[in-house]
Formats: C-alpha cells, sequence, structure tokens
C-alpha cells in the first residue's frame, strides 16, 4: 500500500506510463558487448562439462589408481586431471572476464542512452519524473541490472546446463527415480514464481521511495542554509526518517518473502534425497543387487552425486531468480524513462536557418500542464522587429518569463502560433532556433569548472581575446581579473562561490559569446548594480545593434529607453508603447516608475 | 579583494591550506577537470582501515539476532553434513544387508529415513530462521547507516555544502548503502558457513593424517596469498566503481538541475560528452572490479584440484612405499583407504573456500561502500562552542526585570550557563585587542543584564570589530571591517557586486566563523552563543529560495512549525503572498515539486519571506529578498515586514536602492570595506559614493 506521501506528491500530475516489451527495449543497449555476452555462456558451458567431468576422473583415479595400488594408473590420471583443471581455469578466467565487460558494457550503455533521452526531454518530462528519480534510474536501477545480467550470463547457462546433463545421466540410470526430479523441479518452480509475483510490487513501491529519498537528500543539500537558519535539523531529519523507515519496511517485507526461497530449495532437496534413497533401496533389494536385473549399489551412489548436481544447479537458479526479481522493478524503471516521448518534438524537415531577429505573437495561449485550469499566458499578439529593444515590465506572477521562454520553444504553444524571423519556432531545427536566440535566465547557473570552461558555453571555439570582449561588454572583465586566477578561477557548483551580480554577468557574456539574432535578459541585471547596468545596456545598444534585445526588468530604468516596452498583467499584455507614451497611456506604468523615482527626483534635486 | 562570497580558491578539504597548497591544488583541480574528472579530489584507491571491524559493529548491535542466526547457520551446516554423511553410509549399513535377504527388515532403513527427515526438517527451518532474522539485521543495518548519515549531515558546516557536489553526496545514501544489503544479508552468512565446513573438514583430516593436514595447510597459505593477491585489487576497483558512480550521480543532478541553461545553450552534446568521461570512468573501475572477482572462484576451485592431485599422487606413492602416518586417531601405516577418506576431505575442505570466494565480489564491494561511508560519518560537524541560550522572557514594567517563561511573549534574552556571570566575552575581548576591549565594555554596559548577569535581553545590538575574514583565510574578503547596529534599527548594507554583502551575515549567525575581530551580539560574543538558539534569533531570507517538496502551507510553516493554519495565512497575507497562492489550483495545498518549479521566482521570493514572517524572529536578515519581486509589490511587502519587525533589528540586504531608503542606517561596503554610514538623508547630503550610486538610477537620460 502505498503511503500517504506518495500519493500525496504524485496527485499533481501523471504519472509515467507502464514500460512495454522491457526485454527489447534493455536489449536494444547491449551492441557491441553482444560478443562477450555471447561469449560467456560458450566459456561457462565448457566450464561445466568440465565440472561433470572432473569427479567421474576422480573417481577413475580412486578406484583404479589407489585402490588398485598402481602408482602409474595414479599418475596417468592425475596428469589428465590436471589439463582438465587448466582447461577449466582457462575458460573459468575467460569466463568471468567476459561476463564481467559483458555487464558493465552494458550498463555503461545503458546508462549513456538514458542521458542521451533525458536530455532530449522537455520540461514537462522532466517535472513527470523528478530530479531524484532520474538520478536513481541512472545510477541505482542500471546497477541492479548489471548486476542481475552478470550473475545471469554466468551462471544462468551454467546451471541448466549441469542440470539437463545430470538429469539425463540420472534417467540413464533408473526412469524411474529420475521422475523424482520432474516432479519436484516443476513444483519448486511454481513455488518459486508464487514469491516473486508476490514480491514484485513491492520492490517497484521500494524503488519508487527511492526516488523520495533522493529528492529529501537533495532538496535538504541545496536548502541547507535554510535548514540550518530556521534550525530545522530536526524536522530534517524526521522527514527522512518517514522515508528510510518505508524503505525498511517494504524491503524487510519483500526479502523476508523471498527468505522462504533457500528452505524451499532445501526442502526439494533434502524430501528427493529421501524418496531416492527409499526407491533406489527397494530397487537394489529387489534386483538383488544384479545389474542386469535392475538397480545396483554402484548405481545408487552416482544417482546421489546427480542428484546433489540437480539440487545445486537448482539452488543457483534460485539466487539468480532473486537478483532477477529485484532487478525486474529496475529493469521496468530504466524503460520507462527510456520509453518516454519528448513532449517537443523535432519537424520532419527542420528549417535550419534563422532569417532575422523578427518575433510575432499571434493569439498565442499557454498553460504548463493540460490539467490546470487557467492559462498562463492567454491570447497573446505582439509584433517585434529584428534589432528592436523591447522591455517587458509587469507585476510579480505575470508571466513575463512564461512568454520569453516560448521564443527558444523551451515549452510549447498551448494554442496560436509564435513565430521567429517569419517561421513558426516548431518547425525549426532546434538547435538552429536556441543557437540563434539566446537567453540569460532569471536563475543563473554556472557549471562546476573554471569560468573559462563556462564562458565557452556560449561557443565552444571563442578565442580568449573574444571570451574578454564578450566579458566587457558584459561588465565583468574588472572583476574577473581581480580574481587571483583571472579567468581560470575554478567555479563550485551552482557558481556559489561568486556573488549574485557576478554570476549575472558572466551569464550574459556567456550568451553575448553565440552571437544570437536575439537575447532575452530574463530578469537577469537584478543582482546588478544601477550604474553597471547602464553600461551592460549602452554596450548592447553600441555592440549589437542588429541583434533583437528583450530585457525583463523590474527596474523601469533598465527598461526606458526601448523601442517598445510591454506592461504584462495576469497572462496579458495590457499595455505597449515608448516609455514616454506608457506614462501618458497607462496607469499601472506611471505608478511603477513613479514608485521608483518619486523620492529619488525631489532629493537630487 | 574578491567577490562575496567569494571562495575563488577554497577547495575540497582545505581549510587552513597554504597559499602555495592552495595553487598547487587549484593547478591540480584544472588537470583533472582537463581530463574531464568533475572534480578535484583525488580517487583514492584503498578502503579504510578498520571498514569490516567498524561495519561487524554495526551488524552485531543485533546481538539476540546474531546469536539465533549463528546458531541457525551451524545447525542448518551439521544437517548438510549428516546429509553426506548418511549417503555414504546407506549403501553399507542399510541396504546391502537386505539384499538377497528372504524376509528383508525394512526396519532399520525407515527409522534411518526417519531420523535423517528429523535432521532435515531441522535445517530446513534453521535455513529458514536465520534468513529471516538476516533480513531484519541488514535492512535495519543499512535504515540506522542511512539515518545515522543523515543526522551527521545536518550537523556538517556550510562549507562542506559548499565544496562538495551534491550528487555525490547523495550517491552514499543510495547506490553506497545498497552495496551492504547483499552483503549482510548473503555473503556474510554464507562464508561463515563455508568456513565452518572447511573447518570441521579440517579437523576430521586431523583425526586421520597429521602429516597430511600440515600439507594441506601449506597448501591452504599459498592458496590465500593468491586469492589475496585478486581480492586486494578487486576491492582497490570497487572503491573506483563506488567513487565513479558518485561522480555520475553528481553530474546528473546537476545537468537535470540545470537543464534550462544546458538547452538554451544547446548544449546537450557537449553535457553529453562530459557524461560520457564519467561513464566510461565508471565502466573501466566496474570491469575491472567484476574481472578480478569473477576470476577468484575458477582460481580457487582449480587450486582444489590441484590439491586434490598432488595428495593422490604422493599419497599414494607414500601408501605404497608402506611409510608411517600418525593422527589423532593412531599410529601405523598411511593405507589406501585412509587414503580414500584424505581425497573425499580434501574436497569437503576446498569446496567450502571455493563458494567463500564467490561471495569476494559482494563482500569487497561492501567494503568500497562502507568505505565511503564511513568517510561521510568521519567528516568533522560544525563546531559550537557556544553556552548561551536564548529564552523567552516576561519583561517587568521597567523594562529591566526579567523573568524566564516557556509561553512566546514578544521578549527574548539570552541565558548564560551557571557560573557564567557575562564577563567571557569581556575577557575575550581583552585578550584580543584594547579596541575591542573598549567596545565590549560599551556593550556590556548598554545591555540589559540581569543583577546575577545571567540574563541579558535580546535588543539585537550587533558589534563587528576589526573582523577580517576569508573563505580562504589567506584572501580576506572582507577587511578590519567595525560597525554597529543599534537595537531596533533598519540597517542596510549596500554596495558594489561582490562588495563582502552576504559575507557579513554568514558571519553573524555563524555559518562561517570570524578568523579575526570580534562580533558582539548584545554584548555577548556570536561565539559564545549555542549556535541553534543564535540562528532562531535570526530569520534570515536568502536570495536563492529554496522551497521543498510538500503544500505551500508546509513551506510557510517551515519557519515555525507549530504555527497554525490560520497565522500561517496571516503571514502569507502581510507579505503579500496571499493573493497569488489564492489563485493556485489548491490554493494553500497545492503541492510544490521540485523546488516549486511551477512558480515564479518573485513568487518563491514571497513565500520564503512569509516563511520568515510565520518564525517571527526576533531579529531579521533580508538578503536580496525581494529582488525578483516588482517594486509595487515589494513596497507592499516592506510595509508588512516592518511593521511585523518594529523595534526589532533587521538587516537588510540589496542592490534596488528603493529596497533600502527607508533603513535607520545605510553602510556602503567597498571591496570589504565600509566607506560611508548614516541615515539615506545623511547619505545623500554628504554626495559621496552612496550619492553616486543612487542617483546613478536617475541619470539615465
Amino acid at each position: 500500500m502505498p503511503s500517504q506521501d506518495i500519493t500525496a506528491a504524485q496527485a499533481g500530475h501523471d504519472r509515467p506510463a507502464p514500460p512495454k516489451h522491457i526485454l527489447r527495449t534493455l536489449a536494444h543497449s547491449l551492441r557491441e558487448y553482444k560478443k562477450q555476452s555471447l561469449l560467456t555462456p560458450v566459456c561457462v558451458a565448457v566450464e561445466a562439462i568440465l565440472e561433470i567431468l572432473i569427479p567421474t576422473v576422480m573417481a577413475e583415479l580412486i578406484d583404479r589408481g589407489i585402490t588398485g595400488g598402481s602408482m602409474p594408473v595414479i599418475l596417468k590420471f592425475g596428469l589428465l586431471l590436471l589439463l582438465c583443471s587448466l582447461v577449466s581455469l582457462l575458460f573459468g578466467y575467460l569466463a568471468g572476464k567476459f561476463a564481467a565487460i559483458a555487464a558493465a558494457g552494458f550498463a555503461r550503455n545503458l546508462r549513456s542512452d538514458l542521458f542521451d533521452q533525458v536530455q532530449g526531454f522537455s520540461f514537462t518530462n522532466i517535472d513527470r519524473f523528478s530530479t531524484g528519480s532520474i538520478i536513481t534510474r541512472l545510477t541505482t536501477d542500471v546497477t541492479n541490472v548489471q548486476n542481475a545480467y552478470m550473475m545471469l550470463v554466468r551462471v544462468g547457462v551454467r546451471a541448466p546446463i549441469m542440470m539437463v546433463v545430470a538429469w539425463a545421466c540420472s534417467f540413464n540410470i533408473s526412469h524411474s527415480i529420475s521422475m523424482v526430479f520432474l516432479i519436484a523441479v516443476p513444483i519448486l518452480g511454481i513455488a518459486l514464481i508464487a514469491l516473486a509475483a508476490a514480491v514484485h510490487p513491492i520492490f517497484e513501491r521500494v524503488f519508487h521511495t527511492y526516488d523520495d529519498l533522493n529528492n529529501v537528500v537533495d532538496e535538504n543539500i541545496q536548502g541547507m542554509r535554510v535548514v540550518k537558519s530556521f534550525n530545522r535539523e530536526d524536522h530534517e531529519e524526521s522527514k527522512f526518517m518517514r522515508i528510510s523507515k518505508r524503505i525498511y519496511k517494504d524491503f524487510l517485507k519483500a526479502e523476508r518473502t523471498m527468505s522462504f526461497n533457500m528452505p524451499l530449495m532445501q526442502l526439494c532437496m533434502y524430501v528427493s534425497m529421501i524418496l531416492i534413497a527409499w526407491l533406489g533401496a527397494s530397487q537394489i533389494v529387489a534386483s538383488g543387487n544384479n545389474a542386469a536385473l535392475g538397480l545396483t549399489t554402484g548405481e545408487l551412489t552416482a544417482m546421489v552425486t546427480y542428484a546433489m548436481q540437480i539440487l545445486m544447479s537448482m539452488m543457483m537458479i534460485s539466487m539468480i531468480f532473486v537478483m532477477v526479481i529485484i532487478s525486474r522493478a529496475s529493469a521496468s524503471r530504466i524503460c520507462q524513462l527510456l520509453q518516454e516521448r519528448s513532449t517537443v518534438i523535432d519537424p520532419a524537415h527542420p528549417v535550419v536557418e534563422v532569417a532575422d531577429g523578427s518575433i510575432e505573437f499571434d493569439h498565442v495561449s499557454f498553460r504548463y500542464s493540460d490539467h490546470s485550469e487557467k492559462p498562463v499566458l492567454d491570447d497573446i499578439n505582439l509584433t517585434i522587429k529584428p534589432g528592436m529593444t523591447v522591455g517587458i515590465v509587469g507585476g510579480t506572477g505575470s508571466a513575463k518569463s512564461s512568454l520569453v521562454q516560448l521564443i527558444p520553444r523551451l515549452y510549447d504553444v498551448t494554442a496560436g502560433t509564435l513565430k521567429v524571423g517569419g517561421v513558426d519556432v516548431r518547425d525549426y531545427d532546434l538547435v538552429t532556433l536556441r543557437d540563434q536566440v539566446a537567453m540569460v535566465l532569471q536563475k543563473n547557473i554556472l557549471f562546476a569548472g573554471t569560468i573559462k570552461e563556462n564562458l565557452r558555453w556560449g561557443d565552444p571555439h571563442a578565442t580568449d581575446d573574444q571570451l574578454v570582449h564578450a566579458c566587457q561588454l558584459a561588465q565583468a572583465d574588472g572583476f574577473v581579473r581581480e580574481f587571483p586566477d583571472g579567468y581560470d578561477t575554478h567555479i563550485e557548483q551552482g557558481g556559489t562561490n561568486v556573488s549574485g551580480g557576478q554570476r549575472q554577468r558572466l551569464c550574459i557574456a556567456r550568451a553575448l559569446l553565440k552571437k544570437p539574432k536575439i537575447l532575452i535578459l530574463d530578469d537577469s541585471t537584478s543582482a546588478v548594480d544601477t550604474k553597471t547596468d547602464q553600461l551592460i545596456r549602452n554596450a548592447f545598444r553600441t555592440e549589437i545593434p542588429d541583434t533583437t534585445k528583450i530585457i525583463i526588468a523590474q527596474r523601469i530604468a533598465s527598461v526606458q529607453e526601448s523601442d517598445l516596452i510591454l506592461v504584462m498583467d495576469g497572462g496579458r499584455i495590457i499595455a505597449s508603447g515608448t516609455h514616454d507614451e506608457l506614462l501618458e497611456t497607462c496607469d499601472e506604468y506611471r505608478q511603477i516608475h513613479e514608485s521608483q523615482t518619486r523620492n529619488t527626483a525631489q532629493e537630487a534635486m | 579583494m574578491t567577490g562575496e562570497p567569494s571562495m575563488t580558491t577554497t577547495k575540497k578539504h582545505m581549510p587552513g591550506t597554504g597559499t602555495n597548497g592552495a595553487s598547487v591544488e587549484s593547478k591540480a583541480l584544472k588537470d583533472a577537470l582537463a581530463t574531464a574528472t568533475p572534480h578535484g579530489r583525488k580517487l583514492s584507491a584503498t578502503a579504510r582501515p578498520g571498514t569490516l571491524k567498524r561495519l561487524l559493529g554495526y551488524v552485531f548491535r543485533y546481538k539476540a539476532h546474531m546469536a539465533v542466526s549463528i546458531v541457525c547457520i551451524l545447525l542448518s551446516a551439521a544437517a548438510q553434513a549428516g546429509s553426506a554423511v548418511f549417503l555414504q553410509s546407506l549403501i553399507d549399513s542399510y541396504i546391502l544387508p537386505l539384499v538377497g535377504a528372504a524376509d528383508p527388515d525394512w526396519g532399520p532403513l525407515i527409522r534411518a529415513l526417519t531420523l535423517m527427515g528429523c535432521l532435515y526438517a531441522v535445517g530446513t527451518v534453521s535455513t529458514w530462521l536465520y534468513n529471516w532474522l538476516l533480513v531484519a539485521v541488514s535492512q535495519g543495518t543499512l535504515k540506522t547507516i542511512r539515518d545515522e548519515m543523515f543526522a551527521h549531515q545536518q550537523t556538517l558546516p556550510i562549507r562542506y555544502f559548499d565544496t562538495h557536489e551534491h550528487g555525490d553526496t547523495m550517491s552514499h545514501y543510495t547506490n553506497d548503502t545498497d552495496t551492504l544489503r547483499q552483503a549482510i544479508s548473503q555473503s556474510f552468512p554464507q562464508m561463515f558457513a563455508s568456513v565452518v565446513s572447511a573447518l570441521a573438514a579440517l579437523i576430521s583430516m586431523i583425526w586421520l593424517s597429521v602429516p597430511v593436514t600440515l600439507f594441506v595447510l601449506v597448501f591452504t597459505a599459498v592458496l590465500i596469498v593468491v586469492v589475496r593477491h585478486l581480492v586486494t585489487r578487486s576491492g582497490h576497483y570497487f572503491l573506483l566503481q563506488q567513487q565513479s558512480i558518485g561522480e555520475v550521480n553528481a553530474f546528473v543532478e546537476e545537468a537535470v538541475n540545470g537543464q534550462k541553461v544546458i538547452k538554451v545553450f544547446n548544449h546537450e552534446p557537449a553535457t553529453a560528452e562530459q557524461f560520457r568521461a564519467r561513464n566510461d570512468e565508471l565502466f573501466d573501475a566496474t570491469a575491472k572490479a567484476n574481472t578480478y572477482g569473477n576470476v577468484t572462484m575458477p582460481v580457487v576451485g582449480n587450486m582444489g584440484y590441484l590439491l586434490y592431485i598432488l595428495l593422490a599422487v604422493f599419497g599414494g606413492a607414500w601408501a605404497l612405499a608402506g611409510w608411517g602416518n600418525f593422527g589423532l586417531e593412531g599410529t601405523g601405516s598411511l593405507t589406501l583407504g585412509t587414503l580414500v577418506s584424505l581425497l573425499t576431505l580434501s574436497r569437503s575442505f576446498t569446496n567450502p573456500i571455493g563458494q567463500v570466494s564467490q561471495q569476494f565480489n559482494m563482500v569487497m564491494m561492501a567494503l568500497a561502500g562502507a568505505s565511503r561511508i564511513f568517510t561521510l560519518l568521519d567528516e568533522p560537524s560544525e563546531e559550537d562552542g557556544g553556552t548561551v541560550t536564548l529564552v523567552n522572557v516576561e519583561l517587568g514594567d521597567d523594562g529591566r526585570t526579567m523573568t524566564e517563561t516557556d509561553r512566546k511573549t514578544g521578549h527574548w534574552a539570552w541565558k548564560r550557563e551557571a557560573g557564567d556571570d557575562g564577563t567571557r566575552s569581556l575577557a575575550a575581548a581583552s585578550a584580543l585587542s584594547p579596541k575591542a576591549a573598549e567596545v565590549a565594555a560599551k556593550a556590556r554596559e548598554q545591555a540589559v543584564t540581569s543583577p546575577d548577569g545571567r540574563l541579558t535581553l535580546l535588543r539585537g545590538d550587533v558589534r563587528f570589530t576589526d573582523v577580517t575574514f576569508g573563505y580562504n583565510p589567506d584572501k580576506p574578503v572582507l577587511h578590519d571591517i567595525t560597525w554597529f547596529a543599534k537595537p531596533g534599527q533598519k540597517i542596510a548594507l549596500v554596495g558594489a557586486t561582490g562588495a563582502g554583502k552576504t559575507t557579513v551575515t554568514n558571519l553573524i549567525n555563524r555559518f562561517y566563523d570570524v578568523q579575526q575581530g570580534q562580533i558582539l551580539y548584545d554584548g555577548i560574543s556570536v561565539k559564545g552563543i549555542r549556535k541553534p538558539d543564535l540562528r532562531r534569533s535570526l530569520g534570515i531570507v536568502l536570495q536563492d529560495v529554496n522551497l521543498f517538496t510538500g503544500t505551500v502551507m508546509d513551506n510557510i510553516r517551515y519557519g515555525r512549525l507549530d504555527a497554525t493554519d490560520e497565522e500561517c495565512i496571516e503571514a502569507a497575507k502581510l507579505t503579500n503572498a496571499d493573493g497569488f497562492i489564492r489563485m493556485l489550483p489548491q490554493g494553500y495545498q497545492t503541492v510544490l515539486e521540485g523546488d516549486g518549479s511551477g512558480l515564479s521566482q518573485g513568487q518563491r521570493q514571497l513565500i520564503s519571506i512569509a516563511r520568515a514572517a510565520v518564525a517571527d524572529p526576533p531579529c531579521l536578515i533580508l538578503d536580496e529578498a525581494t529582488s525578483s519581486i516588482d517594486t509595487r509589490t515589494e513596497s507592499v511587502v516592506q510595509a508588512g515586514m516592518d511593521n511585523l519587525m518594529k523595534g526589532r533589528t533587521v538587516f537588510v540586504i540589496a542592490h534596488r536602492l528603493s529596497t533600502i531608503r527607508n533603513s535607520d542606517v545605510i553602510m556602503v561596503l567597498d571591496h570589504g570595506r565600509i566607506i560611508e554610514r548614516g541615515s539615506h538623508d545623511e547619505l545623500i547630503a554628504k554626495k559621496g559614493e552612496y550619492y553616486q550610486l543612487y542617483t546613478g538610477a536617475v541619470e539615465l537620460e
């Protein structure tokens, strides 16, 4: 029974669809490791045959060599045994190596495929899975599949071979006694399948809880400053312990069910043994221990050896079985991710060139989820000519960011059309479009690496001079040079070691390096001081006059010299025009402007 | 010199590293990056010593479980051994006597079979019982370790999180902990059972022949040397594997969280390339670790055959030569019959060793995981030398008499431990410098302290004296900062980006500790205040908002867990968040996921301000708290917060000068120094740096 937390967390959006054709989907990731995957069982088969052969040689050695008291015979069989052992060692070594490479390689391909898949996801897809869940699938789940796969190629072939051969031998000796196995094996098989059916849903739930675990730890680490400032360590711990307890309980339940596996095995094994002993004894007594009439004691001894081999193989199979059950849940979670269709689909015949920086919104509406009642953007109509500077102002939550995120197709419009350079954005090759639309996000993110590496995101081939030039435009050159390591300064994950304003300027420089036709600044100079802000805009005007610039800002000063200013409220454009026009016509705009300048103006006089 | 939380040279594990060390390390870091290793931490190659013992320490906390399990394992092994003995004697003792008998007496056979059935039943039940019990032990251990790790994580200093990749830390909870599961519930017991069987076989051998046993022991020693060779290598690569999987984890975490930037820059191919490099490293480690692990079994198995051959040949020669033999059984010559028995026993001896080696993979992997887990558990916790606590007090009419109470009164006091009369900070200050002593004396004079010196009223009097601080001690971010905040004032810190404003707040609430100088809070050195109490006294709203998975209501309530729904809504109204929250699909009950990804940045800031408001703290720090909120909404929020914090000290950091205009005192920081201080009007009149900054906003035309 999924607990409250899961259902509550999942209530918001649709769960990913259950996967289909799990084996086929996974097998696709085998690729270059098919060779090793096939060689392993071959080597294992040789090993297994030797394993059946060697005891026979050993028996001969004892019967004819030692009991016979002949040293040459002992040496002869000793040599033969050594030879067998060397061959077995060679193939055992090869099998171990091939199995390791096959499994590790399979896992590598799976992770690689998963990662590529995730990269192609839209945000709708990512929201459906959550970060923690994607991480679990790429690491923990793949590891489970990898372990099970290795077991499968190594033991999965060996055990059945040994079982079949041993059974055939036993059948050869006594049809009736070999029937004991034909009854025992299916009974065991059915019992094991029943166990599997019982625990599979629990394992599926456990790994889902792993996602929650990852999410809680991730949030805890990211929000550690909040946790510590509110002294919420205990609260976080209790939150974590609820989840770790859920994992504990589920795993306990699943593994306790699975703990019947071994004793069940043994039960079958022991019952078979007693039956063989009884049947054997009565047949020997009936035949008078005469080979011509029926079973002999020697044959019974052999029979017992085969029985042991059959049952040991079954033990191994049941061990693999446990791993496969655990990995089945993981496998289906991996497939779920692999089979998720990205909601942003490339067109069949994409346009690969953006003509110019013009933008046209035609009756555009947008909502983040199909379930939300109210559209975030409501019937937007807007035409922006190339090279224009457009300012957007509006209250908190007026959908300014949502509006601009449609332009590089981070999200798709729900209704209407959005054209860039005269072409619907959905008709572009995604790479082409995003190369020409540079966007500096509100939540600026720098990655672990040097400043140079971060800047080269904009243009991997940029020369050092170009980097410096972009930083000069973004007014970042000055502070970068003040760092002891200059452009080689290492940025920590998330850019925590540079201040908010510095981060913003580096992000602007990074965007400028793309030399885009459209540049979008989503409130990305909020932490930059006004003077620097002004310098950045001056640089834009003189250095990239042909680029269409869209600037979202809270400060009127940041947008007031724009060619066109949009005032947004509640997902609509309520007014547009130049600064002077809006001061005349738009109360909203005038109020914002006054609230920001009134006192200043008086005092500055 | 440089930026704000400017840890430009702060690297992993490096408190107190000298300049040279730092630059060497950052060089190593760059090299590492060039080869696409995600961070500078060298992949260490061996598990920490004592890991196994420590891990077993966790397992043996379940004393009763373990005791019963051990007995059950022994019983189960005995049943298996009994089965072998029975089958050997079956033919000779029970079947042959019946052959040819005119009226066979099946009685003895049936009795023997019944006896065996009973033994088997005991064996089966034992097997089930120990499997059942060990599941609880292994899962319980996993839970304990996870919980301990998380609890310990809460005590780690902020520096740890600033310098370690998040995803790598996360990997400890899943990938590393998972390695223990199978080892504890399956590998350890199987190894134990195998060792018992091997020992039993060895003892039987001593019974038959001491020389042969000695020979077997010498051979075993050689075997152990070979196995150790393989196992050491396997362990090395398993550790690499766990470290690499941590890095893959970290990379995926960073890539998924930064997906928007990656998309905006068409950076998918480059990111995939970087991922591939880490993925290959992981593949390499996994393949090697498992190769060594997988090979162990055939090596041991075939060495067992070798032992068999050697015993047969030499033993055969010996027996045929008729040399003497002695065992516990007695002395005589080595008979062929004894040799046959010894050969069979040697199989019973080497087979279990083979089974042990089969488990080595799991065990080595578990040790690698455990080693990483213990490294995290051994990270030093945040140090807290403080003894002063925060209590609610009833304030008398005279404004000086304080009575401690459990009730929320709107008045707080610092309570010193018994034996502390309030002179400790003074003494510490005197030791520091005459100037510090003077400041401390003055602060103490102005503080409202009870006659016995145990209680000091919390008024929000904060004084910095000659504070110098750098995230890397060699590169100070703040230089000799001296300033003070009078109780009840609204203090603003402004300055160009990177001037050190956030650092100042990091020091007040002791996310980081000052290296030089002193910070007094109501006359008490902040180092003397218990960290939880210090932080409880300071509400804080940070620029980077972190929301938690849960409803909007839960997120607001995070500020004060016992707040009622009404109080949360009240706080939201106060901070102007109520309006948009009500527009959400389920209002306050809307579930936020992925750090509130469905909300705009400004809306997230509003929630985080509401969260601080519901905490109703004695002092408040607003660090760029309204940077993404439009100016009109901001003024409403500000009015609300001003009202809430009336008479309490508030620190405001902002770039937007309209945010701080109505502050009582504005301090202008530049390059880690305070260059101006005064009210808005005073600073404007002064026509200094602030004036420049401020008028910059209207000089645009």
